[in-house]
């Protein structure tokens, strides 16, 4: 039903709609709240070099991204490195009392080994689709992520809410494993949702250029499916982020990115990506930037979670109108970086 | 550090007042930490916005990115470049366009089929995937460093270049010429900063059904990323391992770093593993 109507509205209803909804996510943080935008600090790196990841999570939090989370997507499966990810973001979290949640994002399946393990596991996240069979192909049930949301939630690490989890989608993805039943990629994409809504998530984010050209073809396509997709999680409860992103085989380049993401911006999005320079060097697409982040937050007055905006002016990183204020000499967050 | 107990102003000003004015961008005071990650970081700013040697370099990047996607392989010069290496001339395969790069034009799948190849443990398909850059610099190496590191018994099938592939094209290619296993070594997206990263694609038991969950994935192989040692280390080790386990997929674990840890030198297989 929601994905019906949402073809059946313009860009300008698919806005009007989303902005009237609201939803609310809590874990260490408060995301969601009215006439705020959070930001996802995605610190990649192609090896996963901690000193690598590490200046590249200070040069976003003195860009003031990291509110919705300090999300690495490891270059490598095997559980050390992932456990030392995880330690890693924990250290800094802890060292300088950050008040964000920080995921590796692997496999569900490698998330519980590392809860097992007993690392530090602040959010699960998984890639999930809209059918099973789609599901099947990332290796996943219903059954495995019921097990991970109650591992983690048994861990009880969030300290102002405890919605665990961490959900991505986008439109194509059932259609590129085969498994789409010859229904249309938004129904399908709405149907994601619906899984993801069984386990109160803290993030749910669609990637949504990242699947390339056969699905969505170019600048104008990847905005549509940006825009359907925030109407549909949002009035279906979910905390509908965006990865505003293109791959560079699509017909789509930064300018696309900067409409989608100002038409976002004031649709109400609850957060977006922080990429350095918008250039993820270990996915190789590109995305939003630090900076980026920094306009929306300009032209349309968009804040950060409360408690994050409070941190970074303890920190003396941002003013009290959230602008990014002249670097402090001596800003400890600098030392984090030399000492991996 | 602690959280300071200081509140932002609770009255929302209509508009931000303007950033004072400079004429030029402001540095950032970290750009030493650019020596610790090719990432665009420190890029300095003009009020909130990137200074305009930032946009530049950016759209330069972008224009080279876009022509490596549309380079051709150049499939002499590999095939050259594997006689040269020691390997057997390589068969060559094409795709058939019309279902995106995933299943061999008839031509193909009638030469392949007539060959009625003898079963091997494992076949290397070489394929321009969206990157041939990466398929021509770096699959011949990463083939060099792998094969010493498999088990001597095993059979190794003919290379196989295959054009305007994807990934799941060797699963076709696999079953034709009955391999156990078949690794793709494709080129990758191009990124901004890595127009010829390589990928390598793990398959067991390789037939038309399978999904991506099926297999497993090394990326980023290139002497700037995953170094062809390291990359060969995990692959021999993955594929030593799905032997083991009768599969690929998520259930095959990459713990290939503990294992180098444990025991550096080759050989990783369990003795008498036929």
């Amino acid at each position: 039903m929601v994905a019906a109507v949402s073809k059946l509205m313009r860009n300008q209803d698919l806005i009007l709609v989303a902005q009237k909804c609201r939803v609310i996510s809590r874990f260490r943080n408060t995301l969601g709240l009215p006439g705020r935008m959070a930001v996802r600090l995605q610190p990649n790196h192609p090896t996963d070099d901690p000193a690598g990841i590490a200046a590249s999570i200070v040069d976003g939090l003195m860009y003031g991204s990291g509110d919705a989370v300090i999300g690495i997507n490891p270059a490598s499966d095997s559980l050390s490195a992932i456990g030392s990810l995880l330690r890693l973001i924990d250290d800094l979290r802890q060292r300088y009392a950050v008040p964000t949640q920080s995921c590796v994002l692997t496999h569900v399946t490698n998330t519980l080994r590392a809860i097992d393990q007993g690392a530090p596991v602040d959010l699960v996240f998984q890639s999930v689709a809209g059918t099973q069979q789609a599901n099947a192909s990332f290796g996943i049930d219903l059954a495995v992520l019921r097990e991970a949301h109650a591992a983690a939630q048994s861990l009880r690490r969030g300290t102002v809410g405890d919605n665990v989890m961490y959900f991505e989608t986008g439109q194509g993805s059932a259609l590129s494993a085969g498994a789409h039943h010859g229904v249309d990629q938004q129904t399908l994409e709405a149907r994601a949702y619906a899984v993801a809504r069984e386990f109160r998530p803290l993030l749910v984010n669609t990637v949504v250029g990242f699947i390339g050209p056969e699905y969505l073809y170019d600048g104008k396509q990847i905005l549509r499916a940006g825009l359907e997709d925030h109407f549909c999680g949002k009035l279906l409860g979910m905390p509908m982020g965006c990865d505003i992103c293109y791959t560079n085989h699509a017909e789509a380049d930064q300018d696309d990115m900067d409409n989608l993401l100002t038409l976002l911006g004031v649709a109400g999005v609850h957060f977006i990506m922080g990429v350095p320079g918008a250039d993820d060097i270990m996915l190789n697409y590109q995305s939003t930037s630090f900076h980026d982040a920094l306009y929306v937050r300009q032209v349309l007055g968009k804040r950060r979670a409360p408690e994050f905006e409070d941190w970074l002016m303890g920190m003396g990183i941002a003013d009290a109108q959230g602008r990014i204020a002249p670097p402090r000499a001596g800003q400890p967050l600098l030392d984090f970086a030399m000492q991996r | 550090m602690s959280p300071v107990d200081t509140k932002p102003s609770s009255q929302t000003e209509p508009g931000p007042p303007p950033e004072p004015r400079a004429n030029t961008a402001a540095p950032d005071p970290w750009e030493h930490l650019r020596s610790f990650t090719r990432a665009r970081i420190a890029l300095g700013r003009s009020g909130a916005s990137q200074p305009t040697r930032a946009l530049l370099d950016f759209g330069l990047a972008h224009a080279q990115a876009r022509d490596a996607v549309h380079t051709p392989l150049d499939a002499a010069a590999l095939h050259a470049a594997l006689v040269t290496a020691g390997f057997g001339p390589p068969l060559l395969a094409h795709s058939a366009a019309a279902d995106l790069g995933r299943q061999l034009d008839p031509a193909s799948r009638a030469a392949l089929a007539a060959l009625q190849a003898q079963a091997c443990d494992v076949l290397f398909v070489i394929a321009d995937g969206l990157s041939a850059r990466a398929a021509q610099t770096h699959a011949v190496p990463l083939l060099q460093h792998t094969l010493p590191r498999l088990p001597p018994d095993w059979r190794i099938g003919p290379v196989l270049i295959a054009s305007q592939a994807r990934v799941a094209l060797g699963d076709e290619i696999g079953a034709l010429l009955r391999a156990r296993q078949v690794v793709m070594l494709i080129g990758e997206r191009p990124g901004l900063s890595s127009p010829d990263s390589l990928g390598l694609y793990l398959t067991h038991a390789p037939r038309a059904d399978l999904t991506d969950a099926d297999r497993n994935c090394i990326s980023n192989v290139r002497p700037e990323g995953l170094p062809y040692a390291q990359a060969a280390h995990k692959l021999a080790y993955l594929l030593i391992g799905a032997r083991r386990l009768g599969r690929t997929g998520v259930d095959l674990k990459d713990d290939s770093e503990a294992a180098l840890e444990q025991a550096p030198q080759p050989p990783l297989w369990p003795t008498g593993l036929g």
